[in-house]
């Protein structure tokens, strides 16, 4: 039997029929593996937390390698040691703190309303680590990342990811040659908040200064360079107070 | 092959060369340049794009006699998405490492031409087994190019092959980097893809003056 597929109504009835067999499996899909996916997401974080206290798997140069997903629940337990929610001036202890979405508190924070600020504090080889966690835009998408900073206010290691950089390009902010760079750089400049600039040009690829606020910069990745700037500036913005109360103890 | 016939075989065979999807139909072109600074990128690109297109073909093949005309293109577009979307969340669920890898590449697939092409030129006329060959036989003409020009980006851009320092290293000046070498920066720009792609087709039609379009 021929179908005339050229009729109107058919071509209506189709599209409708195919809306409905489409959304029934992507929402069948998603409602029967979102548990999996949480829990792999949880994961990560906690994997992302203890990669830039330095809490990893590297083995000398080469590729990023984390605490492996059996172990990292229990890893994250022993290292971390407080997690802390900042709203203004209220300091709350939360052990979910970490699972706080950096996204929606940074739009708050924007908007002029008090946000939910979550920060970790690790404890490794008696040394301190304040692990902050950071949201910013790079050039396609999202990129978001965490950083450890110890109570001089100096880097101790970042993890950066994204959404949806250019592969070879701005992908590139996951690879540990970029980010070894950030360790032992400071946030601040004499006393004064600062940030850290990814530059051009500022000869210095092997990024041997580590007082000038300044990496090397990716080539052919400005714009996700420059978000990543932005990302670190904007988000440590949030926590200035509390980091003045750490660098002043 | 014993396997497939001989015209079945030429749906693989032609898009390796005369009937490449990129440097004679010049399909694909986009991803080709956005992705291919390095090599690795440009393997997992091309197998992810092997996957959806021999899996999408036999799906718009099987669904050939009842999709209406008018919406066609609407049909094809909604089931590359969903098969993406699919293989994105499995992977999600049970490869995490991978996904992360392949995430990228998402949006990449979907608007890739060469599936719309293949889609439109080929799985709307032809039944599924033909469709299957036509796209796994199209994928690996686009992977080809990919992996050539992934390579030389890769290498004469960066010095490495899928990481490894090849050429020794650039910063502590061994291997060929002792000679005085240096990196072409110009390589890890998309349009070097271009020259690099503009330069598999000088050669190619070079070797084969049939390519060559008279004016």
């Amino acid at each position: 039997m021929a179908v005339n597929t050229d009729k109107n109504s058919y071509t209506v009835i189709f599209a409708a029929v195919m809306v409905v067999i489409v959304g029934s499996i992507l929402a069948f899909m998603s409602s029967s593996l979102k548990d999996r996916i949480t829990e792999n997401e949880r994961f990560e974080k906690q994997q992302n937390i203890l990669y830039a206290m330095g809490v990893n798997d590297n083995v000398d140069e080469g590729s990023v390698n984390f605490v492996s997903t059996d172990k990292v629940e229990g890893e994250f337990k022993s290292y971390i040691k407080e997690q802390l929610v900042i709203e203004g001036d209220k300091i709350t202890e939360n052990d979910e703190a970490y699972l706080i979405d950096m996204k929606k508190q940074m739009a708050l924070a924007a908007k002029g309303e008090t946000a939910k600020l979550p920060l970790m504090i690790g404890e490794k080889d008696g040394k301190k680590y304040y692990i902050i966690p950071m949201y910013g835009k790079g050039l396609w998408d999202a990129i978001w990342g965490f950083i450890a900073l110890d109570d001089k206010m100096i880097v101790q290691g970042v993890y950066f990811d994204h959404k949806g950089e250019t592969p070879g390009l701005g992908a590139n902010i996951k690879q540990r040659y970029f980010m070894d760079d950030f360790t032992g750089e400071s946030i601040l400049k004499g006393t004064e908040y600062a940030g850290i600039a990814v530059a051009k040009g500022n000869n210095d690829p092997l990024n041997n200064t580590k007082d000038d606020n300044e990496v090397d910069a990716l080539a052919g990745a400005t714009i996700t360079g420059n978000g990543v700037a932005a990302m670190i500036k904007e988000s440590l913005n949030l926590y200035k107070d509390y980091l003045q109360t750490v660098s002043a103890k | 092959m014993a396997l497939l016939t001989k015209k079945d075989a030429s749906l693989i065979t032609d898009p390796l060369a005369d009937n490449n999807p990129i440097t004679i139909q010049v399909l694909g072109i986009c991803s080709a340049l956005a992705i291919t600074a390095e090599l690795k990128a440009s393997i997992v690109m091309a197998v992810a794009v092997m996957f959806v297109l021999g899996l999408g073909n036999v799906v718009i093949s099987l669904m050939r006699n009842i999709i209406p005309s008018k919406i066609r293109i609407i049909v094809q577009l909604i089931v590359v998405a969903t098969l993406v979307i699919v293989v994105d969340q499995v992977l999600k669920a049970f490869a995490y490492e991978l996904s992360k890898t392949l995430s990228v590449f998402v949006g990449l697939i979907i608007t890739n031409c060469i599936i719309m092409g293949r889609f439109e030129a080929f799985a709307l006329a032809n039944g599924p087994w033909r469709s299957f060959l036509d796209g796994i036989g199209n994928s690996l003409g686009y992977g080809v190019i990919l992996i050539i020009v992934g390579f030389f980006r890769e290498l004469l851009g960066s010095g490495t092959l899928l990481g490894y320092k090849v050429l020794g290293d650039p910063i502590a000046k061994t291997g060929l980097y002792a000679t005085g070498y240096e990196n072409n920066g110009f390589m890890i720009i998309p349009p070097a893809a271009l020259i690099v792609v503009g330069i598999i087709i000088w050669v190619q039609r070079s070797r084969n003056p049939a390519l060559v379009e008279d004016n």
